[in-house]
């Protein structure tokens, strides 16, 4: 899996899997969980492919022309200190970045080799494949915990109890909140703990099954504990799911991520598996960072 | 010597605490007067209302709630029919203002475009700032000539069949009144939504995008669900500004003291029978029982509340409240 792993300003970029039609087509989400396994490539070719992206907030500049792929079923992380654009750059892959009014992007995205950010597509249809999870947890506080789980597939139209009861149970289970809240279903989702909450956020994003799961910063609101477990639900779910998380802890980094990419200053650095970044990285910055000479 | 000096240097500091805490007292104690006030100021409103409707109290009792006669000269005096017509005047207004302000604030906070938002704001205050003789002024010459000519005829035509669509059409008239009070009441709860809507957590609206939620079904689960609670206290702000409204209502609504189930009819408010009546009322019976329809009044703006407090209670959730 790691062969389309390296920095894009070494190796030119491969071609995408299957060629966009030359009509921009409206990416439909998928409406139910067995059509995923049917979309996806063969292992191998990137889940996320992103070309010279840069993104502008008024008339500054967040990013910089940047490149990289994000492997499937396997977490990418982000890397970088405050203001270095790795939230601008994890939000842009959904298009979440286009709720702030002024913001304008350049470059090209690709999930599994369809265009993304053409004027055909609708970010709507892109947020039901790629997911987000927030860094301060946000369930709906009028919701109980079934209801947050669910709120995604009755917004795309399930109604069927059973098909909502069976994806509660398994977004739950996968989240590893099951054992803990299968009693009280019912009751208010801000009941639960914070760490809970922040799971419970996961299990919502895993139950419209979508086909990348961005993270942004998921555990730096929470205690060692409720992280730890957070942590451990990450290297469970990228048997299923391609992550990129967001994280300013190295440490967090170095232990759930298979590949790293340090940006600084709207730029990417560097880019390549965890391991060698951490331990003989090619480029001074990244090594000052990772070291903790700076940021 | 020296000894004694260290004694005195000692104990000054714990004299300078004592002489600031004596401060801080003098202020809690001054708020604490001015907070008190507030209840002094309803409960001698309240004292003064009862002290001068006793003559009436004594006279009718309780059937002064229940009498439907408004007879001044042979001083048969009974006060439903204006409080039949306040609640109902009141309804009307809260069904045609609560969705158009919600709607507005929505617009306002979720979709308008930003340069369009701060004009619009500042008409809505302006609205609210006209002068309720102005808006009467308007009503009688513009509104109800025109209601008597398009907005009557075409409800009767299309909805007859139902008791509140039929008999003759005045212009002047419960509904008319019901639609002076709504505008009146649309600024308040707009400004009021908007501000709670405001309020609602950018993260809420976020978490519902990444859902791949549009704009519509981002309002609906989660600005209006996590507001509602707010929501519903703008709408009491609006309907205590209702009930109590006066003289536009006065100007349109007909002044006829009577329980008619068609909103055609002319009614009459108890803040209207206030205005009108207290430079003629002659008898010292007459004055007494137009206090005690101001009594009244009070009663049935403070149960009214009180209600709706008990009820945001019992089926609130959690979320955000109004901030008054």
């Amino acid at each position: 899996m790691n062969l389309t792993m390296t920095p894009q300003e070494d190796k030119p970029a491969p071609a995408p899997p299957v060629e966009p039609p030359a009509v921009p087509v409206r990416v439909e989400a998928p409406a139910a969980p067995q059509s995923r396994a049917a979309a996806e490539p063969p292992a191998g070719a990137p889940a996320l492919t992103v070309r010279k992206l840069s993104v502008y907030f008024g008339a500054t500049q967040a990013l910089k022309s940047v490149s990289l792929d994000v492997a499937v079923h396997a977490v990418t992380a982000i890397i970088g200190p405050s203001g270095c654009g790795k939230s601008t750059f994890l939000r842009s892959l959904n298009r979440m970045h286009e709720l702030v009014p002024e913001a304008r992007m350049e470059g090209e995205i690709r999930l599994f080799g369809q265009d993304i950010c053409s004027p055909g597509v609708e970010p709507v249809t892109v947020r039901r494949r790629i997911g987000m999870v927030f860094q301060k947890s946000n369930p709906f506080p009028t919701m109980s915990i079934a209801e947050n789980v669910t709120v995604g597939l009755r917004l795309n139209g399930e109604r069927r109890r059973s098909v909502l009861n069976d994806r509660t149970e398994q977004s739950l289970r996968m989240a590893a909140l099951w054992d803990e809240v299968k009693d009280r279903l019912g009751a208010p989702a801000i009941s639960l703990s914070g760490g809970q909450q922040q799971r419970l956020c996961i299990a919502r994003a895993l139950a419209v099954q979508p086909q990348v799961l961005l993270m942004d910063e998921p555990a730096s609101a929470l205690d060692p504990l409720a992280t730890s477990k957070i942590e451990s639900l990450i290297l469970e779910l990228k048997k299923e799911y391609t992550i990129v998380i967001v994280t300013h802890n190295m440490q967090q980094a170095a232990r759930v991520s298979d590949y790293t990419a340090f940006f600084y200053l709207g730029e990417l650095v560097e880019f390549g598996p965890t391991a060698k970044m951490f331990t003989s990285p090619a480029k001074k910055r990244t090594e000052d960072y990772v070291t903790g000479r700076f940021g | 010597m020296a000894k004694a000096a260290a004694k005195t240097e000692l104990q000054a500091p714990p004299e300078k605490l004592v002489q600031r805490r004596w401060g801080d007292a003098v202020f809690e104690r001054t708020s604490l007067l001015t907070a008190l006030s507030v209840f002094a100021l309803l409960a001698l409103t309240g004292y003064e209302l009862a002290h001068g409707s006793r003559l009436a109290l004594h006279k009718f009792g309780w059937r002064f709630l229940a009498g439907s006669e408004w007879n001044p000269v042979s001083e048969q005096l009974g006060a439903l029919p204006f409080i039949f017509g306040t609640l109902v005047s009141s309804a009307i207004a809260l069904l045609i203002a609560v969705p158009l302000s919600i709607a507005t604030a929505v617009y306002l906070t979720e979709l308008a475009p930003q340069w369009l938002r701060q004009p619009l704001t500042l008409f809505i205050e302006l609205l609210a700032a006209v002068p309720s003789v102005i808006l009467g002024l308007w009503g009688i010459y513009v509104m109800v000539p025109w209601l008597r000519e398009h907005l009557f005829p075409l409800l009767k035509t299309t909805f007859g069949f139902l008791p509140l669509f039929q008999g003759p059409i005045y212009g002047v008239s419960m509904l008319a009144g019901g639609i002076i009070i709504a505008i009146m009441i649309v600024p308040i709860i707009t400004s009021v939504s908007r501000e709670i809507l405001r309020s609602v957590p950018g993260l809420q609206r976020e978490a519902a995008y990444a859902l791949g939620a549009t704009r519509w079904e981002v309002t609906r689960i989660a600005v209006l669900g996590y507001a509602k609670k707010g929501l519903f206290g703008a709408v009491i702000l609006g309907l205590g500004r209702a009930l109590g409204e006066t003289m536009a209502v006065t100007m349109v609504i007909g002044n006829t003291p009577q329980i008619k189930a068609s909103l055609f009819a002319p009614g009459y408010t108890l803040a209207s029978v206030i205005a009108n009546e207290f430079t003629e009322a002659t008898t010292d019976v007459y004055l007494s029982a137009l206090f005690e329809i101001g009594l009244v009044l009070l009663g049935v703006t403070i149960l009214v509340n009180v209600a709706a407090q008990l009820l945001l209670k019992t089926f609130g959730g959690p979320g955000v409240k109004p901030q008054n």
